[in-house]
C-alpha cells in the first residue's frame, strides 16, 4: 500500500499543475494551429478547410516586419551581451559584500510596470522634452531632429527592458567560477588574455546562453517598445500579430503569423544551441 | 572595452576579498560603468516618480509645471483607474495562490522523485517559460473563442496561473534538490507518517522557496500586459488601463500608483532579504 | 442637412433590393413623420443597405424587460466630464444607479475584438450601453446581431430634439439600433509655430518640408478616406480600384519618410509634445487641448474636404439592464443635458436646440467661463453650419464582408509598414 502510494506520489503531485499546463498551454497551441488553417470571417464564423495558403499570404505580406523583428532581436541581444558582461563581471568579482545590493539595484526596474517604464522613456526622449529641447534651443540639433520613432529608440527600449535578464544569468555563471581555477591558469603562465579566453569565457558561456534564451525570444516578439517608442517604419511582427487579432479580428492570418514567428524563433534558438553544443541547452533547461 | 574585462582577471578572482592592487584603471572603469548602467536603469523610474509630483495645468502631464502633493491626496479620484488597480490585485492574489499550490506540487515532485514523464514535464515547463508571451496570449484567446467562453477576470487568472506555474515550480525544485533527506528519514524513524513528515518537516524547509515563488507569480501577474491584453475581454487591469490612457495623456495618479507600487515592492524585497539572506539565484 | 453625393448604381441597387428592410426599419421606429421626411429628402448618397430586421424584433426584445435600477456604461475616454454631472442628475431623476461608467473603448477594432467572444457566447459583456463609431465594426456588430433593436416609443426626447439628418445615416437607417452620442469631424490639426505657415489642404500632409513630423490615423477608414480625398476621389462611392490608388498615394507619403507614425487617439499627445507638427485630427480633441492646456493648435477642414463620423449609443443584445440603458439614451436628448455634455466634450452635438441652451449658460456666467461657453456655442466644430457640412464626406461603406476585407487588405499593409 505504502509502496503504491510512493510510486503514485509524484504523479499525484504533478497532475493538477500538469493538467493546467496541458489545458491552457498545449491545447491552445493546437487550437491556434487549427485556426490558422481555417477560412471565414469573424461575423459568420470559421470553417476548417486546410487552407495553408494563409501562411503564404501572411508571410509575403508581412515578411518585412518579420525580418525586421529578427534583426532587431539579434542586434538587441548582441548589445545586451556587450552591456551586461562587464557589469555582471564587476559585480561577481568585485562586488564584495555589497553584491546583493548591486543586483538589487539592477533589478529595481522590475518594481515598475513594464508598460509604465516604457512610457516613461517616451516622456524622456520626446522631441521637445527636457532632453532634446535645450539642445535644439542652442542649435546643436536641427529642429526636426528626433530619437523617438527611430530604430535606435526601439532597440534602446528593448535593451533597457531586458538588460536585467542578461546581467543575472551571466552573473550567476561568473559567480560560480572557482577562483582557484583562475589561479591555476595563472600558475601555468597564462597571460591575462589567455586566462580570460580559455578559463573565464568558457565558464561564463552557459550564463550568456541562458541570457540569450531569456532575451532573444521576448525581444523579437515584443510589440510594446515599438508601439510606444517606434514609428511606422519600425513596426515589428508582434504589432502585426497583435493588430490582426485584436483590431482586425482576422484570426486565421494572426494565427498563421503567430505560428510562423514561433517556428522561426525556435529554429533560431535551437541552431544557436547546436552551435554551442546541446549539453548547454539541457543544462539550462534543467535549471 | 576589450581591455576592461581582461585586466583584472588574473588579480581579482583569486583574491576576492583582498583589495585589488591597481595597475590598471580597468576595475575602476568597470565600477563606474556598473553605476552608469544602474543610473540608466533607474532614470525612467525617477522620471515617473517626479511627474507624480507635477502640477500640470491641463490634462496632459508631459512638461514640468510645478510641485504638488495633490495627486497623492486624490489618488483614488479616478474610479476606473482604482477599479483597474483592484482587479489587478485580486487577479494577482488568486493567480499567485493557485500557481503556488500547483507549482509547488510539480517542483516538489521533480526535485524529490525520479519518475517517468519528469523529462516531458521539464520540457513543458521550459516551453511555457520561453514561449513568446504574445503567442501564449493569442493562443489562449483562440481557445476561449473556439469554446465560446467569454473573456473576463476568470480567463485572465487562468492565463496568469498558466505562465506562473513553471516559475514557481522552478524555484521550489531548486530548493527541494538541495534538501537534506536525512532529516526526513529521521522523522520517519521517529514514527512520523509520510504526511506528517511532509507538513512538519519538509514543508517548513521549502516554505521560503514557496514564498519566493508566490512573490514571483504575484509580480509577474501584476505587471503582465501582453497576455492580459488577449484574455481580458472588457475587463481592465492596471497595465491595460495605463495602456489605454496613454492615448489621451496619462493622469498623474498613474505615476503616484506606480510610485507606491514601486515603494511597496522595494520595501518587501528589502525586508525579506534582511530576514533571510538572499539566495544567489533569483530566477 | 448632410451632403449627398450622386447615387451610384450600387446604391440604387441597394435601395430597390432592400426596400422592405428599410420600410421595416421605419415602421419599427413608429415614425411615419420621419418616413415622409425621408421620402422628401430623396436618396442618401451612401446607400448602405440595412440589415433586415424582423418586424416583431423590437417587441420580442423589449417584451417583459423592466427597469432594474442599475446600469453599466461603456464609453470612450474624455467623452464626459470626469465628475459626471449628467449621470448624477440621471440617478437623481430616475433612481437608476450608474453601477459603472468605464472609458474602455479606445478604438473600434479592438473593442469589437474584445467583446465579440462574449457576445457570440450569448453572455453579457458587463455593459448595458456602449458608444460605437459608424465604422467597419458598426457593421459587424449590426450584422452579427449583437445590437438590440431600439424601441422608439421609449425615446420621446430623441424623437423631439434630435437633428433629423441623423435618422438617415446609412450605417443605421432610421436609427434602428443606435442613436448618436456625438459626431466629429476629421480634419487637419497643426502647430503654426512649427509649420511656419497656415495649413489649408490635404497636400500639406504630403509636404516634404514636414518630413518625419506628419501624423496620420491608424484607423483604416480614416486613413483610407484621406488617401482617397488626397487622390481626388470621393470615399462614399469608391471601390477597390480607387482604394488602390489611394493606397499608392499613402504609400508614397510613407516611403518618403514624411509620416512619423500612424496614430490612434495618442496623436493629441504627439502634437502636444511636438512629435508631430501637422496631423490628421478629430475636431473636439483639438478644441479641448487648446482650452485645457492653453495651446494654440489650429484645426482645419482641408480644402479637399474632411470626413464626418458619428459615435452612437447602442445596447448590446445581451445587456442585463436594457430598459435602464434606453432611459439614459433618451436622457441625453433632453436639451439641457445635451448642452452640458457638449460644453465639456466639444464635439458635434446631435441636439440643435442645445446651442441656445449653451448661450443661455454663457449669459448667466461671467469672465473666463462666459468666454469659454460662448466659444463652444459659436464653434463650427460643435454646431457646424451648412457650409461646413458641404465640405464633409462620409466613411467608405461596405455592402459585403468581402468588400470590407478587401478594403482592409489594401490599407492594412500601409499602417503595419
Amino acid at each position: 500500500m505504502g509502496r503504491v502510494k510512493r510510486t503514485l506520489a509524484p504523479y499525484l503531485l504533478v497532475l493538477p499543475g500538469g493538467l493546467w499546463l496541458l489545458m491552457f498551454f498545449a491545447v491552445p497551441m493546437a487550437t491556434m494551429l487549427s485556426l490558422s488553417l481555417q477560412e471565414g470571417d469573424i461575423v459568420n464564423g470559421y470553417v476548417f478547410t486546410g487552407h495553408w495558403q494563409t501562411y503564404v499570404e501572411a508571410i509575403s505580406d508581412y515578411q518585412t516586419q518579420l525580418i525586421r523583428s529578427l534583426v532587431y532581436g539579434v542586434i538587441a541581444t548582441i548589445i545586451l551581451i556587450v552591456l551586461a558582461f562587464p557589469a555582471a563581471y564587476w559585480i561577481a568579482f568585485y562586488g564584495g559584500k555589497r553584491k546583493a545590493t548591486y543586483l538589487f539595484l539592477l533589478l529595481l526596474p522590475f518594481f515598475v510596470s513594464f508598460v509604465l517604464r516604457t512610457i516613461s522613456w517616451r516622456l524622456i526622449l520626446t522631441d521637445d522634452g527636457f532632453l532634446l529641447r535645450p539642445l535644439k534651443e542652442v542649435g546643436l540639433l536641427p529642429e526636426n531632429f528626433h530619437i523617438l520613432g527611430t530604430s535606435a529608440a526601439v532597440i534602446g527600449g528593448l535593451v533597457y527592458n531586458f538588460l536585467p535578464f542578461m546581467v543575472l544569468p551571466i552573473y550567476v555563471a561568473l559567480e560560480r567560477i572557482d577562483p582557484r581555477v583562475v589561479e591555476a591558469a595563472r600558475d601555468l603562465y597564462a597571460t591575462p588574455i589567455t586566462a580570460f579566453r580559455k578559463v573565464i569565457l568558457p565558464l561564463a558561456l552557459p550564463g550568456v546562453f541562458a541570457g540569450v534564451l531569456m532575451t532573444f525570444i521576448p525581444v523579437s516578439s515584443d510589440y510594446v517598445n515599438s508601439e510606444v517608442l517606434g514609428s511606422s517604419s519600425t513596426t515589428m511582427i508582434g504589432q502585426v500579430i497583435q493588430s490582426q487579432y485584436l483590431s482586425s479580428s482576422n484570426y486565421p492570418t494572426a494565427s498563421a503569423l503567430s505560428f510562423t514567428l514561433m517556428a522561426v524563433l525556435l529554429v533560431g534558438v535551437f541552431s544557436y544551441a547546436r552551435a554551442l553544443g546541446t549539453e548547454d541547452v539541457m543544462k539550462v533547461a534543467a535549471r | 572595452m576589450t581591455q576592461a574585462p581582461e585586466a583584472p582577471v588574473l588579480e581579482a578572482p583569486p583574491t576576492r576579498t583582498v583589495k585589488v592592487r591597481k595597475k590598471f584603471g580597468g576595475v575602476q572603469f568597470m565600477h563606474a560603468y556598473t553605476w552608469l548602467i544602474i543610473l540608466w536603469l533607474v532614470l525612467p523610474i525617477f522620471v515617473m516618480i517626479l511627474f507624480g509630483f507635477n502640477n500640470p495645468s491641463g490634462r496632459y502631464n508631459q512638461t514640468w509645471q510645478g510641485f504638488t502633493l495633490k495627486w497623492y491626496r486624490e489618488l483614488f479620484a479616478l474610479d476606473d483607474l482604482t477599479s483597474a488597480l483592484i482587479l489587478s490585485l485580486v487577479v494577482a492574489v488568486a493567480a499567485s495562490i493557485i500557481s503556488s499550490a500547483l507549482g509547488t506540487g510539480i517542483g516538489y515532485a521533480l526535485g524529490r522523485y525520479r519518475f517517468r514523464g519528469s523529462g516531458s514535464m521539464n520540457l513543458i515547463m521550459f516551453a511555457t517559460m520561453s514561449s513568446p508571451e504574445l503567442v501564449m496570449g493569442a493562443s489562449l484567446l483562440t481557445l476561449f473563442v473556439s469554446l465560446g467562453i467569454g473573456l473576463g477576470p476568470i480567463t485572465i487568472t487562468i492565463a496568469h496561473v498558466m505562465f506562473s506555474i513553471s516559475f514557481v515550480a522552478t524555484v521550489v525544485r531548486a530548493r527541494v534538490i538541495t534538501l537534506d533527506r536525512s532529516i526526513e528519514e529521521a522523522a520517519a524513524d521517529l514514527g512520523a507518517t509520510a504526511w506528517t513528515t511532509f507538513w512538519k518537516v519538509t514543508f517548513p524547509i521549502i516554505l521560503p522557496a514557496v514564498f519566493s515563488g508566490f512573490m514571483l507569480a504575484f509580480a509577474l501577474s501584476v505587471d503582465d500586459f501582453v497576455v492580459s491584453n488577449f484574455t481580458a475581454g472588457t475587463s481592465v487591469t492596471f497595465p491595460l488601463w495605463i495602456w489605454g490612457a496613454t492615448r489621451v495623456g496619462l493622469p498623474p495618479q498613474v505615476n503616484v500608483m506606480g510610485t507606491l507600487i514601486f515603494a511597496t515592492g522595494v520595501l518587501i524585497a528589502v525586508i525579506t532579504s534582511i530576514r533571510s539572506r538572499p539566495r544567489k539565484q533569483t530566477i | 442637412m448632410f451632403p449627398t453625393t450622386k447615387p451610384d448604381p450600387s446604391v440604387l441597387r441597394g435601395m430597390t433590393q432592400r426596400r422592405f428592410g428599410r420600410r421595416d426599419a421605419l415602421r419599427l421606429g413608429g415614425m411615419s413623420a420621419m418616413g415622409a421626411f425621408l421620402a422628401a429628402c430623396g436618396v442618401e448618397g451612401q446607400g448602405k443597405p440595412q440589415a433586415s430586421v424582423a418586424p416583431d424584433a423590437v417587441a420580442k426584445f423589449w417584451d417583459g424587460k423592466v427597469k432594474n435600477g442599475t446600469l453599466d456604461f461603456a464609453n470612450w475616454p474624455l467623452y464626459m466630464d470626469p465628475k459626471k454631472p449628467e449621470l448624477k442628475k440621471f440617478t437623481a431623476k430616475t433612481g437608476i444607479k450608474i453601477n459603472s461608467y468605464d472609458e474602455v473603448i479606445q478604438e473600434m477594432g479592438p473593442w469589437f475584438a474584445k467583446v465579440q467572444p462574449q457576445l457570440s457566447a450569448g453572455q453579457s459583456i458587463g455593459y448595458d450601453l456602449m458608444v460605437i463609431t459608424n465604422s467597419i465594426q458598426f457593421g459587424q456588430f449590426r450584422d452579427a446581431g449583437f445590437l438590440a433593436p431600439l424601441d422608439h416609443s421609449k425615446l420621446p426626447n430623441y424623437v423631439a430634439n434630435a437633428a433629423k439628418s441623423y435618422s438617415q445615416s446609412s450605417y443605421d437607417m432610421g436609427n434602428v439600433f443606435s442613436i448618436p452620442w456625438a459626431s466629429g469631424i476629421t480634419g487637419i490639426a497643426y502647430d503654426e509655430k512649427k509649420t511656419g505657415r497656415p495649413i489649408t489642404k490635404l497636400a500639406d500632409l504630403w509636404d516634404p518640408a514636414f518630413k518625419g513630423k506628419v501624423g496620420m490615423f491608424r484607423d483604416l477608414q480614416e486613413l483610407g478616406n484621406f488617401g482617397l480625398l488626397a487622390a481626388g476621389l470621393k470615399p462614399a462611392d469608391s471601390g477597390e480600384a480607387e482604394w488602390k490608388k489611394a493606397a499608392a498615394k499613402l504609400r508614397e507619403q510613407k516611403d518618403a519618410g514624411i509620416v512619423r507614425q500612424y496614430y490612434d487617439q495618442s496623436y493629441v499627445d504627439a502634437l502636444g509634445k511636438g512629435e508631430v507638427w501637422i496631423t490628421q485630427a478629430w475636431s473636439g480633441d483639438i478644441f479641448q487641448k487648446n482650452v485645457s492646456d492653453g495651446t494654440d493648435f489650429k484645426f482645419v477642414i482641408p480644402e479637399e474636404g474632411g470626413t464626418i463620423w458619428t459615435d452612437n449609443m447602442t445596447i448590446p443584445v445581451t445587456a442585463a439592464n436594457p430598459v435602464d440603458a434606453i432611459m439614459l439614451m433618451d436622457f441625453f436628448y433632453e436639451v439641457e443635458n445635451a448642452a452640458t455634455l457638449a460644453e465639456y466634450i466639444n464635439y458635434v452635438c446631435p441636439v440643435p436646440a442645445a446651442q441656445a441652451a449653451i448661450k443661455k449658460h454663457a449669459a448667466a456666467a461671467s469672465g473666463e467661463d462666459k468666454e469659454y461657453l460662448n466659444s463652444v456655442a459659436d464653434s463650427e466644430l460643435v454646431f457646424p453650419g451648412e457650409s461646413d457640412y458641404a465640405r464633409l464626406h462620409y466613411y467608405v461603406d461596405f455592402n459585403t464582408a468581402e468588400e470590407q476585407q478587401d478594403f482592409t487588405k489594401v490599407f492594412d499593409p500601409i499602417v503595419l509598414g
